[in-house]
């Protein structure tokens, strides 16, 4: 138990950290590598709450996708586009950094006291389920779970999802194509 | 669930103070993977009808369309303002 619990803190440190260092890192490249660990860590923490199969779709799909479609897309773009952030320390996103902590540190603060708040006085489902013994355990195979209710239980939004994803590729693929010379 | 509420926080954090429209996407992206994290917590209870883990995965596959899209509008609009810092991209109109 007490090496689980190690763990457990370990991953949650680790994505704690490398997710203030991502935004607060100067350099582009350095905080989308850094990125990556947070989301590694993100997995580990899921395999943690006993979503296997959750956890391997996260590092497919953003480590092996979204990051390196983020990383192509400023490798490939012009060398400027890392140069000119460096300058101009007026112009943040309409609002200066002190502002924006003010804003981030009330809004933690908010959501950590439910948080804390949360753990004596859990939802009524939680506690039945938990009483009657429907709650995952270690041994369980989620991966049969899931795809059985994704096709019965949950097919609408699975096919709607589908349909965001193709506008979603269109989309993408219209809005970067080259303009065809007048 | 307070690792998730303060990983939430960072990721406000991050969209509010960078200039650089590509980290304010990585903002989101924290701040999106702090929501997942608290469904999966609670799918953990879930056991009849997965619902938290379901969704889950329509999250994750949602946020990553979203990053598709999102950063083919934002070389698009480099490649028209030369800049990618949100506070100099004042007119909407061509």
């Amino acid at each position: 138990m007490t090496a689980e619990l190690l763990i457990f803190y370990v991953l949650a440190a680790s994505a704690l950290v490398s997710a203030l260092l991502v935004v607060s890192m100067k350099n582009l490249a350095r905080a989308l590598f850094l990125l990556f660990v947070t989301l590694f860590s993100v997995a580990g923490l899921f395999i943690f709450c006993l979503a296997d199969f959750i956890a391997l779709t996260q590092i497919m799909v953003y480590v092996g996708g979204v990051l390196v479609l983020m990383l192509f897309a400023f490798m490939l773009s012009n060398k400027e586009l890392l140069n000119d952030l460096q300058k101009g320390l007026t112009g943040f996103f309409a609002l200066p950094r002190w502002q924006a902590l003010i804003i981030t540190a009330g809004m933690g603060f908010i959501l950590i006291h439910m948080a804390i708040n949360m753990g004596s006085n859990l939802p009524k489902w939680v506690t039945e389920a938990a009483r009657e013994g429907k709650i995952f355990t270690p041994t369980d195979h989620t991966e049969k779970h899931i795809g059985l209710q994704l096709m019965t239980r949950y097919l609408l939004p699975f096919e709607l999802i589908s349909l965001v994803l193709l506008m979603a590729l269109m989309g993408a693929a219209h809005l970067t194509r080259k303009e065809p010379k007048p | 669930m307070v690792l998730s509420a303060a990983l939430f926080s960072i990721g406000l954090y991050g969209v509010l103070s960078r200039r650089n429209a590509v980290l304010i996407l990585a903002g989101i992206e924290l701040m999106i993977n702090a929501a997942i994290l608290n469904l999966v917590a609670f799918g953990k209870f879930d056991k009849v009808h997965d619902a938290g883990q379901v969704f889950a995965l329509f999250a994750i596959v949602l946020a990553a369309a979203a990053v598709a899209v999102a950063l083919a509008i934002i070389l698009q609009v480099y490649k028209y303002y030369k800049t990618i810092n949100p506070e100099d991209i004042r007119q909407l109109k061509d």
